[in-house]
C-alpha cells in the first residue's frame, strides 16, 4: 500500500526578554542553579505573577511576521500538574484565548517549489524549570532558573508531508524568530524545541490516522531522523496488522531509537481554568500598529531584494536571506568585494561545506565578512588565484592571522602578473619543450587545447605556482599559434 | 488603656499621655493573661514588638509620627511577615518563615505601627467557625462554648476581648464581615482590588480581600488608610487614588437610599436577629436615610455557585504547597509521588482536603462546563442583581449571618450546613463590592451584625453610614463579661 505521511509541529521559542514573563528575575543562560529565581519564581505563598509587556510585544511581532490575526483580548489559564520543577503546580500558559490567532508560513523545497504552511495560532506561556537526576546520589536537583521563561508555543496545521518540509518550515521559523529578533535561535540551549505530531493514512484517504508525537527535538538534523523513524515504525506497525496508538514519544538520535513516554490514557487531565491572578490582557489598534513599525525586514522581503537588487537566483537568495545572521554576513562580503554572485558562490560553497563539516554557526566564526570580501576582491584583481585563495581562506578559518594581504605575502601566493617576467619565465620553459611544441603545431584545434595544459605544469612549477594563469595562457597562446 | 479606641490611642500617643512602649506591653501583658483561654493568636511577637514600639517612641519625641506610630495592632496569620512565621493556620505552614512582607504588612511598618502578633484562623481561611485551624479552635469572648467564627475568628475575637484595639483580617467569602458578627465588632471587605493580595496566602485569588476589623467605623477608616494601596505587585489591584477614609465620617446621611433586599429577610433569618435588624435600620431612618424594598433575585445561588468557584481556585493555588520547597514534607519519602502523597495528607486538614477535591472535580474533564463554566455564569447574574440594584438605591443593608453565634460542633459532620452561614456575605465576593458588618443589636445576651453593601470603591460611603450610625447607637461599645 501506498502512505501518506501526515506532520503537524508545536514549537516552543523561548522569547529574548531581559527578565521572566510573571516575575523580575534575569532570563540569562547558564547562570548557577538557582541564581536568578525569586520568590515569585519559586512560588512562595503570596507571590503573585505581574505580566512583562516585553513578552506580549515579541509574540505580537511574531504574529504581524506570520501575517496573524493578533488577538486584542487574550486570555492566560492554569495547566495543572504536579512536578518539582514546576513550582506552582500548575503551568501559567493559553488555552482558548491565545495572543496570535491563525497565520501562515511559506516555504521553499529544494526542486523549487512552494508550499504554504498554516499556523493554528500561537500562545504565550512559561518556562518550567529543570530536574537535574545525576550527581545527588539517588536524589534530584531542581534548578529554577529558566521557571518563568516567556515562551511562545506555535502550533500548527498539520500541512506537512515529509520530513524535508518539516524541517524546511522548523529552518524557516528558525529564521524567522530570529530574523525578528524574539528568540536567540540558540537550539542547543533549548531556546527552540520542535515537537512533531506524525500519523500516516493510505494515499487517497481523507481521514487523519492516529497520531503520535516525538518531543523536544532540538536539532535539525534529529527532527529529519526522528521523522524518518516514525514515519517507518508505524508503516511496519500497521503492516503487520497493529495499529498505531496515541502517545507521547522520546526520540534518541544518537541510537536511532524511539520509546513511549505515555500513552493518551495515562496523560494528565491538566484541569484548564482561567487564572484568576491575571486579568485578560486587551490591546488596541494603535499599540499592534505601533509595534509593527518596529519590524526589521522579513526573511522573504529580503530574499525578494537579493534576487531583485543583487541578481541572484530565487533558490541561492532563498538560502542567504532566510538567518539574519547569514544575511548580514552576506551583505557585508558582498559590499566589501562588490560582487554579490562571488558572495554568494563562496559562502554557499567554500564557508556552507565548513560550518557542516563543524557543526558551527556564523555567530561562532573567527571569520569576518569582510575578511571574505577582501579574499574575495584579491581573486577578481588577480593578486591571488582561486587555489591560493582556499589557502588563506584556511588561515583566516582557523584565526592563524586576520589580514588577508599579509596571509598572502606569508604564504607566498601572490600571483605574478608582471607580464615581462611571466614571458622569461615562459620562453625559458618552451626552450626545454621544442618536441611537445612540434607535436602542438601538428594537432588540430580540437588537439591543442588538450595540449595546452600540459605547458601549464611546468610553468607553474617554473614560477614556484606564482604565476597569474590567466596571464601564462595569454602569453602561451601568442607563443605557440604564432 | 485597652478600651480605648485606635484614635484615641494615637491621640494619647502624640499627646505624650502615655508611651508606644507602656501601651504595647500593657497589650502583651492581656494576650498572656487571657489568651489562653481564647487562643487568638497563633504567635505573640513580644521582642519585636517591643522593639518597634521604642523606634514608634522615638520618632513620635522627635516629632515624625504618623497617626499609626506607636499604635498596636495584629495581623492575621496569612499575612507574610518577614521573619517571622506565617503558618495560615495550617501544619502545611508551620515552619514557615517568609523571607518578605505582604504588601499590608510593609504598608503597617511604614507608618510605625507595633504588630503585637500573628492572630488564629480557619485553616487557609476555609471556615466559618475557626474550628479547622491546626493551632486549635477560637473561643468567642462572649460565651466560653461558642464559635467566634470564621476564617478570621482570631482577629475578631482578640478586638472583641480587647488583646489588640485592631487586626486585620481577609474575606473571601464572608471571612471579615461573619466573625465580626459573632464577636461584635466592626469589619470591613473592601472592594475586590481596593487592598493589594500580594504576600496574602491565597484561598480563592478572585474572591480574596484583606480588610480591617476594629471596633469602631473610625478606627476601621483608619485601618482600611494603611492597608489600602495600590500595588505593581498585584495584577488584580486597581490603581485608583486611596481617600482619606476619615475624612468623611461626619458627613450627614440625610436623604441616603437604603434598599433592603427581601431575599435577605427570608425564613433563613432567626425571627429575633430580623427583629434586631430592624430596629437597626429603624435607627437609620432617624438619622434621615429612606428605607425601600428591593430584590437581588439570585441571592440563592450564590452559595453554590461560590462553593464551585472558590474551592476550584484553592485547588490551584494551594497545588503549590508540595514538600518540595516549603512547608511541611513528610519523612523518608520513598518516591516522589509518595513525597506528594505523604506531604499533603499529613500538612492539610480535613476541610482543606474536602474543598481541595471539590475544586479538582469542578475542574476535571467533562464537568468542566457543568460546573465552573455554570457558576462563573451565575456569578454574572449575581453581579447583574447588584448593578441593577444600585441604581436605586446608594447602599445596600440587611443582616450579616442568619443567627449569633453558634456552639462548637454544632454544626455536625454536614459540612453545608456550615456553608449557609455565609449565606448573606457570599455574594458581595461574588460581585466585588464593598461590605460591612457593624453591631447592629443583642440576641440573648449575643452580639448581631449588621451588613452593608455599598457600590464599587464606595467605601467611605460604607464608613461614614456606619459612624454615624455608631454616634447614634451604642452595640459597639458592649464589651464581653471580664473583658473590659
Amino acid at each position: 500500500m501506498q502512505w501518506e505521511t501526515v506532520i503537524g509541529l508545536e514549537i516552543h521559542a523561548q522569547l529574548t526578554t531581559q527578565s521572566k514573563i510573571f516575575s523580575g528575575s534575569s532570563t540569562t543562560f547558564g547562570a548557577e542553579p538557582n541564581t536568578q529565581a525569586s520568590a515569585v519564581d519559586l512560588a512562595m505563598p503570596g507571590t503573585l505573577p505581574v505580566p512583562n509587556e516585553e513578552a506580549f510585544r515579541k509574540a505580537i511581532m511574531f504574529g504581524l511576521a506570520i501575517d496573524a490575526d493578533i488577538n486584542k483580548r487574550s486570555v492566560f489559564d492554569r495547566k495543572n500538574y504536579f512536578y518539582p520543577d514546576l513550582p506552582k503546580g500548575y503551568q501559567t500558559t493559553q488555552l482558548d484565548h491565545p495572543i496570535v490567532g491563525a497565520g501562515h508560513v511559506e516555504i521553499q523545497l529544494k526542486d523549487g517549489s512552494k508550499k504554504s504552511i498554516r499556523i493554528h495560532h500561537a500562545h504565550l506561556e512559561e518556562d518550567a524549570g529543570k530536574s537535574l537526576h545525576e550527581d545527588f546520589h539517588g536524589m534530584s536537583g531542581i534548578d529554577l532558573n529558566r521557571a518563568g521563561t516567556p515562551l511562545i508555543e506555535i502550533v500548527t496545521e498539520p500541512d506537512m508531508n515529509t520530513a524535508e518540509e518539516a524541517v524546511a518550515f522548523a529552518k524557516k521559523l528558525h529564521g524567522l524568530v530570529s530574523s525578528i529578533g524574539i528568540c536567540d535561535g540558540e537550539m542547543s540551549q533549548g531556546s527552540l524545541r520542535f515537537d512533531v505530531n506524525i500519523s500516516i493514512r493510505p494515499v487517497g484517504e481523507e481521514k487523519l490516522g492516529t497520531r503520535t508525537e516525538t518531543k523536544n527535538l532540538n536539532s535539525f538534523r534529529f527532527m529529519e531522523k526522528a521523522i524518518a523513524h516514525e514515519v517507518e515504525r508505524q508503516i511496519e506497525l500497521i503492516e503487520d496488522g497493529g495499529e498505531v496508538k496515541q502517545e507521547t514519544r522520546l526520540y534518541d538520535g544518537e541510537k536511532d531509537i524511539s520509546r513511549s513516554m505515555r500513552s493518551k490514557e495515562e496523560a494528565n487531565d491538566y484541569r484548564y481554568f482561567p487564572c484568576p491572578d491575571l486579568l485578560p490582557v486587551v490591546f488596541d489598534d494603535d499599540y499592534i500598529e505601533a509595534i509593527r513599525k518596529t519590524l526589521p525586514e522579513l526573511p522573504d522581503v529580503r530574499q525578494a531584494r537579493f534576487i531583485e537588487q543583487l541578481g541572484l537566483s530565487e533558490y541561492d537568495a532563498g538560502i542567504l536571506s532566510a538567518e539574519n545572521t547569514m544575511a548580514i554576513f552576506f551583505e557585508a562580503t558582498a559590499k566589501t568585494c562588490n560582487d554579490a554572485k562571488l558572495a554568494a558562490n563562496w559562502i554557499m560553497g567554500e564557508l556552507s561545506a565548513r560550518l557542516n563539516s563543524e557543526d558551527k554557526s556564523i555567530s561562532g566564526i573567527e571569520l569576518k565578512a569582510e575578511q571574505l570580501g577582501t579574499l574575495i576582491s584579491r581573486i577578481k584583481d588577480g593578486t591571488v588565484s582561486s587555489s591560493g585563495a582556499k589557502k588563506v581562506f584556511d588561515a583566516l578559518w582557523s584565526g592563524e592571522d586576520n589580514n588577508v594581504d599579509k596571509i598572502i605575502d606569508a604564504k607566498g601566493l601572490k600571483q605574478v602578473s608582471d607580464t615581462g617576467a611571466l614571458e622569461a619565465i615562459v620562453d625559458e620553459v618552451l626552450a626545454g619543450m621544442t618536441d611537445q611544441i612540434e607535436q602542438y603545431k601538428a594537432a588540430d584545434d580540437k588537439k591543442r587545447k588538450k595540449l595546452m595544459g600540459g605547458f601549464m605544469g611546468p610553468l607553474m612549477k617554473a614560477s614556484k605556482g606564482q604565476g597569474n594563469p590567466k596571464l601564462f595562457n595569454q602569453i602561451l597562446a601568442k607563443k605557440l599559434n604564432n | 488603656m485597652h478600651n480605648k479606641t485606635v484614635a484615641e490611642l494615637s491621640k494619647g500617643l502624640a499627646a505624650g499621655e502615655f508611651s508606644s512602649v507602656e501601651l504595647t506591653q500593657h497589650f502583651l501583658t492581656r494576650i498572656a493573661e487571657q489568651d489562653t483561654k481564647i487562643n487568638s493568636f497563633i504567635t505573640v511577637c513580644e521582642d519585636d514588638a517591643l522593639t518597634e514600639a521604642k523606634a514608634a517612641d522615638e520618632k513620635i519625641s522627635a516629632g515624625n509620627a504618623t497617626p499609626w506610630t506607636g499604635v498596636p495592632f495584629a495581623h492575621k496569620d496569612i499575612f507574610c511577615t518577614q521573619g517571622v512565621k506565617t503558618s495560615c493556620g495550617s501544619k502545611m505552614l508551620d515552619n514557615f518563615i517568609p523571607p518578605y512582607d505582604a504588601t499590608v504588612t510593609s504598608n503597617f511598618k511604614q507608618q510605625g505601627a507595633v504588630c503585637l502578633g500573628k492572630t488564629n484562623m480557619d485553616e487557609f481561611a476555609m471556615g466559618s467557625s475557626n474550628e479547622s485551624s491546626y493551632y486549635g479552635r477560637v473561643t468567642n469572648p462572649w460565651g466560653e462554648n461558642l464559635v467566634p467564627g470564621g476564617s478570621s475568628g482570631g482577629s475578631a475575637a482578640a478586638v472583641a476581648a480587647r488583646l489588640t484595639p485592631a487586626a486585620t483580617a481577609t474575606d473571601t467569602g464572608g471571612s471579615i464581615r461573619q466573625p465580626s458578627s459573632l464577636c461584635g465588632v466592626t469589619g470591613l471587605k473592601p472592594t475586590y482590588g481596593r487592598v493589594s493580595r500580594y504576600g496574602m496566602i491565597a484561598f480563592a485569588s478572585s474572591l480574596d480581600q484583606g480588610g480591617p476589623i476594629a471596633r469602631t467605623a473610625e478606627d476601621a477608616a483608619m485601618m482600611l488608610n494603611v492597608m489600602a494601596s495600590y500595588d505593581k505587585r498585584d495584577s488584580t489591584c486597581i490603581e485608583r487614588e486611596v481617600p482619606d477614609y476619615t475624612a468623611t465620617l461626619n458627613k450627614s446621611i440625610e436623604g441616603l437610599n437604603i434598599g433592603l433586599p427581601k431575599e435577605f429577610f427570608s425564613d433563613q433569618l432567626d425571627a429575633k436577629m430580623q427583629q434586631q435588624v430592624q430596629n437597626a435600620i429603624n435607627e437609620l431612618e432617624k438619622l434621615g436615610a429612606n428605607i425601600k424594598e428591593i430584590s437581588l433575585p439570585h441571592t440563592e445561588l450564590s452559595v453554590p455557585a461560590y462553593y464551585i468557584i472558590a474551592p476550584a481556585e484553592c485547588s490551584a493555588n494551594l497545588s503549590r504547597f508540595d514538600g518540595v520547597r516549603y512547608g511541611h514534607r513528610c519523612d523518608n519519602p520513598k518516591d516522589l509521588e509518595d513525597l506528594y502523597m505523604r506531604s499533603r495528607t499529613e500538612g492539610f486538614g480535613e476541610e482543606v482536603k474536602r474543598r481541595i477535591m471539590v475544586g479538582a472535580y469542578a475542574l476535571s474533564a467533562g464537568f468542566y462546563d457543568a460546573y465552573y463554566r455554570k457558576a462563573q455564569q451565575v456569578r454574572r447574574l449575581i453581579k447583574n442583581d447588584f448593578t441593577n440594584a444600585f441604581e436605586n438605591v446608594d447602599l445596600i443593608v440587611g443582616p450579616t449571618t442568619p443567627s449569633p453565634a453558634f456552639g462548637f460542633n454544632s454544626k455536625g459532620d454536614d459540612p453545608t450546613a456550615m456553608y449557609l452561614e455565609d449565606i448573606f456575605t457570599i455574594s458581595t465576593n461574588l460581585a466585588g463590592l464593598p461590605g460591612m458588618s457593624i453591631p447592629g443589636g443583642m440576641v440573648d445576651g449575643l452580639p448581631v451584625g449588621l451588613q452593608l453593601i455599598g457600590n464599587y470603591f464606595d467605601e467611605a460611603r460604607l464608613l461614614n453610614v456606619s459612624h454615624q450610625f455608631q454616634q447614634a447607637t451604642d452595640w459597639h461599645n458592649k464589651a464581653p463579661k471580664n473583658c473590659l
